[in-house]
């Protein structure tokens, strides 16, 4: 029999002014168990949490119930003190008579009953309770980023800045990601590569970075602080060591006409070649599917202009397994296909451009060197349409765009406006948009700078229809302050694609067991507290691949999610929570039903030899939970038709005397 | 032979009698038989967006019970049938107050009293006949003279399309269906932005000049697409585009081009 103490909680008026706090005390006082009942003005204090202590060790307690505010707020508080107290965190019980009671009612009668019933239900669960010990496990002091873009980067610096080894897996040949495409930056204007290249350099130099490129991880196992992952390096048919990144390859390959995903195919290069002059790690890369000596085995050109002899056309994929105690997704984004959108010409005209295209056309390291042409007939263009929300806030027609505002939009097309105004103040620009969205520091003074310095025309509307005709694009679109059609001879179209994330992360969310929105955004563990941790243990969220976001956020995002890394790779084991599901292995009929509903991956099975009534053996299989993964969210308790699942610290009993307890 | 009831509409008896006329036989060649709805009347012409505009929905209503009571699907081709059809079968399907008015009357009221309608009966459009029941792949098979090397536009208007979400045949703003029957008859579909663009429709009685610009402006940017001709399934786009559209570019029945590469038409 448990010697039960229970704590009445005042919380100054919180509780107070609804609750009768004496009597609900005086009630617990007729509980079977209580040896102990006292109310007091505020139980987490020093005074409160001492007076617990003393209780204890006057009364003998086994087990304590309070009642007061949510467990969320004081669960751990009250924990701690019954440990001081000399007994088990876990015999502690929280009766919530303040968010779920007080904070309710208006009545003090109806408060109080209730008030008394919850008390009556904990004190019903802490007979039941059982000590529980966490378990403890050991942590890999080693970062794994997915994603080398800004995101991935700035979190592989810091985290190799506090000095622990972290490895940057980046499916493409070179690190950088869509920044490196960029040409410059809003609200500033300074040149993208400018800033981003320096960070490149950074970390390839850095001694704890370890950039494993052209890559993808391919089988993710273990949990929390024991990351066991497979990592695929693809064969870039060139030995990384040796290369020199001269480029002398990429001028001498015969193959001239493959296109160029780095300028988005409006240009070519050869088969053989390195993706930008910055690129990190800079080593040339072979095309497999263009290159005529992998196709044809006639050709060998690189390999003899190679002065370091790098070239190595036998090269095989290579798979990296290791260790990591944290992992980092960094996935990023993707502008979303237009060809969807008829309606605005894209696959009918060469003239009707995406945003991320133009950013090619109007940088200095892109096909047309930085000058603003047509795509069509290399032509200088007079009259440019911007048209924002391509796919962004279609929430009529989800089957085709995307419900949500993808943010960044505003600003860059902003930036493009004013950017060819300064360049070219012979042109006439048009900016079609539903609204205009510029918070941010400096954001809406740019936004205006553009329209009052500028002259750009912002016209609130959409565009309904673009027609490709001899040469020109007619843009029909609608002024819904003039309450006018509009009609537009252009010559250039510039459509502000949504971003999506990059479809790398759906079967890598699956890999790693972490949860994403319908949208494929990984989902944070608290959508305003825990913004940078999945709610899978271990994995941490940097970037566009949680939500669309500039450049200024996602920094700030890779900064807080190495913080957070850091924080777990500081410790040297890993204590556990106890109230993890267990599984008896005697009612266990292997059937997978807890499996299939586990969002975690904690339960594996296996084939165990069993000792039969009869003396024979039998060897049956069974579910095991791994206590390192579960996070005791309890599904599988509910799941499992035999029921031999149960959570501990909230048992199938214990559940069941707290709602005997209510239903008395 | 699998059978359809069949509703062909007032301006498929007169001015476009090839729509009616080559759409029957071609869908006898590809083993379909399209059977005539006993008694119909005109359809109404225009869809009322109007809730509680019910009497001028009722000849809709009979041809679809009609339909239903012969346990087949009903194929119309006029554009503006079908819109019609489909609509009315909608609101009869997901407007209860509009499905009870009407069942009120229908039940009640006039010789052939009927049975209660709610919107059960199948509506196909015969473009949606060729895709969805015989194939386009069949229809390709049975082509006997394809019409290799003509660069056909598809010109969709707005009714066939429109309201998207009722009408359920196509991507309204990047449509495929006539594109696929191009190619089904051996020849080379060309797009252009207008092909969903409205041609005017019943402007031309009110003002003409619109209805010119829209229909001029559709064939303009069809031939500087390079069209040689246009195929359409709707007598007011025709006739629109015939009359009122200030561009020599030919606008036939896409029934008529089925007819020709199946060698029932002379060419």
């Amino acid at each position: 029999m448990q010697r039960i103490g229970v704590f009445v909680c005042w919380c100054g008026s919180n509780i107070a002014a609804t609750v009768d706090v004496h009597a609900v005390a005086e009630a617990a006082r007729h509980e079977p168990g209580v040896v102990f009942s006292t109310d007091y003005q505020y139980m987490c204090s020093q005074a409160g949490q001492n007076m617990i202590i003393e209780a204890v060790k006057e009364h003998h307690l086994t087990g304590l119930v309070i009642c007061s505010c949510s467990p969320r707020m004081h669960e751990a508080t009250f924990r701690k003190t019954a440990a001081n107290a000399g007994i088990n965190p876990y015999m502690v019980e929280i009766a919530n008579i303040r968010e779920q009671c007080s904070w309710v009612h208006k009545d003090m009668a109806a408060g109080t009953e209730k008030a008394i019933i919850l008390a009556k239900a904990a004190i019903a669960k802490v007979h039941l309770n059982t000590a529980l010990t966490p378990g403890e496990s050991k942590v890999t002091k080693r970062a794994l980023v997915i994603g080398g873009g800004i995101a991935g980067i700035q979190t592989a610096l810091d985290i190799a800045e506090a000095g622990f080894p972290v490895d940057i897996v980046e499916k493409e040949p070179t690190i950088g990601g869509k920044m490196a495409q960029l040409d410059k930056t809003f609200p500033t204007l300074d040149c993208a590569a400018c800033i981003l290249t320096p960070k490149m350099v950074d970390a390839a130099q850095n001694e704890n970075i370890r950039i494993i490129s052209y890559a993808q991880v391919e089988e993710v196992g273990g949990f929390v602080g024991n990351f066991h992952v497979k990592i695929r390096k693809k064969a870039r048919f060139v030995n990384e060591d040796v290369c020199t990144g001269c480029g002398l390859c990429t001028e001498k390959c015969p193959q001239k006409k493959v296109p160029n995903a780095f300028n988005l195919n409006m240009d070519n290069h050869r088969a053989i070649y390195i993706p930008f002059a910055q690129a990190v790690p800079k080593v040339a890369v072979i095309d497999p599917n263009y290159c005529t000596m992998l196709k044809t085995g006639k050709c060998g050109v690189c390999a003899k202009v190679c002065t370091a002899g790098a070239i190595d056309y036998k090269q095989q994929d290579q798979i990296i397994e290791e260790e990591y105690g944290a992992i980092v997704a960094a996935t990023g984004y993707n502008p979303i296909s237009v060809e969807k959108f008829d309606e605005f010409a894209y696959s009918q005209s060469k003239d009707v451009i995406t945003s991320l295209e133009f950013e090619r056309l109007t940088n200095a390291a892109g096909p047309t060197a930085g000058k603003l042409l047509r795509p069509s007939d290399g032509e200088h263009p007079h009259t440019i349409v911007f048209v924002q929300c391509v796919g962004s806030r279609c929430a009529a027609n989800a089957a085709k765009g995307k419900e949500y505002c993808s943010k960044i939009c505003c600003m860059y097309t902003a930036k493009h406006a004013m950017l060819v105004r300064d360049k070219y103040p012979d042109t006439d620009v048009y900016v079609f948009y539903i609204d205009v969205r510029t918070p941010g520091k400096n954001f809406d003074e740019f936004y205006r700078r553009a329209v009052e310095e500028y002259g750009v025309h912002y016209i609130k509307g959409m565009v309904g229809k673009i027609t490709p005709e001899n040469g020109k694009l007619k843009v029909q679109g609608s002024d819904l302050i003039a309450d006018k059609q509009l009609h537009i001879d252009a010559d250039l179209v510039v459509l502000a694609a949504a971003i999506e994330p990059d479809k790398s992360a759906r079967p890598l969310a699956t890999m790693l067991t972490a949860s994403m929105d319908t949208n494929d955004f990984f989902t944070e563990a608290h959508p305003k507290l825990r913004p940078v941790e999945s709610p899978t243990a271990g994995i941490f969220l940097s970037g566009t691949c949680q939500g669309p976001k500039d450049i200024p956020e996602t920094v700030s995002q890779a900064s807080a999610a190495a913080a957070k890394v850091i924080g777990l790779l500081s410790k040297n084991t890993l204590k556990g929570n106890p109230c993890v599901a267990q599984s008896d292995e005697w009612m266990c009929n292997g059937c997978s039903s807890c499996a299939n509903v586990c969002p975690y991956g904690a339960i594996t099975y296996e084939n165990k030899e069993f000792r039969m009534p009869d003396r024979s053996t039998k060897v049956r299989r069974i579910a095991k939970v791994n206590p390192a993964v579960c996070q005791g969210c309890g599904a599988c308790t509910v799941a499992c038709p035999s029921g031999a699942m149960d959570l501990n610290g909230f048992k199938n009993n214990q559940i069941m005397a707290e709602v005997d307890a209510i239903c008395k | 032979m699998m059978k359809v009831s069949y509703f062909p509409g007032c301006t498929l008896k007169t001015k476009a009698k090839q729509l009616d006329i080559y759409a029957r036989a071609c869908a006898e060649v590809l083993g379909v038989t399209l059977e005539e709805l006993p008694d119909w009347q005109c359809c109404g012409g225009v869809f009322n967006t109007s809730k509680d505009e019910i009497a001028t929905k009722l000849s809709a209503v009979r041809a679809l019970s009609a339909a239903g009571k012969a346990g087949q699907p009903l194929v119309s081709i006029c554009s503006a049938c079908h819109n019609v059809l489909k609509q009315t079968n909608a609101a009869m399907q997901n407007d209860s107050e509009f499905a009870s008015h009407v069942n009120h009357y229908i039940t009640q009221t006039g010789q052939g009293q009927m049975a209660p309608y709610h919107g059960e009966t199948t509506v196909l459009h015969y473009l949606e006949l060729l895709r969805d029941v015989i194939g386009f792949d069949k229809v390709k098979s049975c082509v006997k003279y394809p019409l290799t090397g003509k660069k056909i536009g598809a010109y969709y208007g707005c009714l066939l399309l429109r309201p998207s979400s009722v009408m359920a045949m196509d991507d309204p703003e990047n449509p495929q269906i006539l594109e696929e029957f191009i190619r089904a008859i051996g020849a080379e579909p060309v797009i252009y932005a207008m092909r969903n663009e409205c041609c005017g429709g019943y402007m031309t009685l009110e003002e003409k000049s619109l209805a010119q610009k829209k229909s001029t402006a559709v064939l303009d940017n069809a031939s500087s697409a390079g069209a040689d001709l246009l195929v359409t399934a709707c007598p007011l786009c025709k006739y629109n585009l015939d009359k009122n559209g200030q561009n020599p570019l030919p606008v036939v029945y896409f029934t008529e081009l089925l007819a020709e590469a199946l060698g029932i038409k002379e060419a």
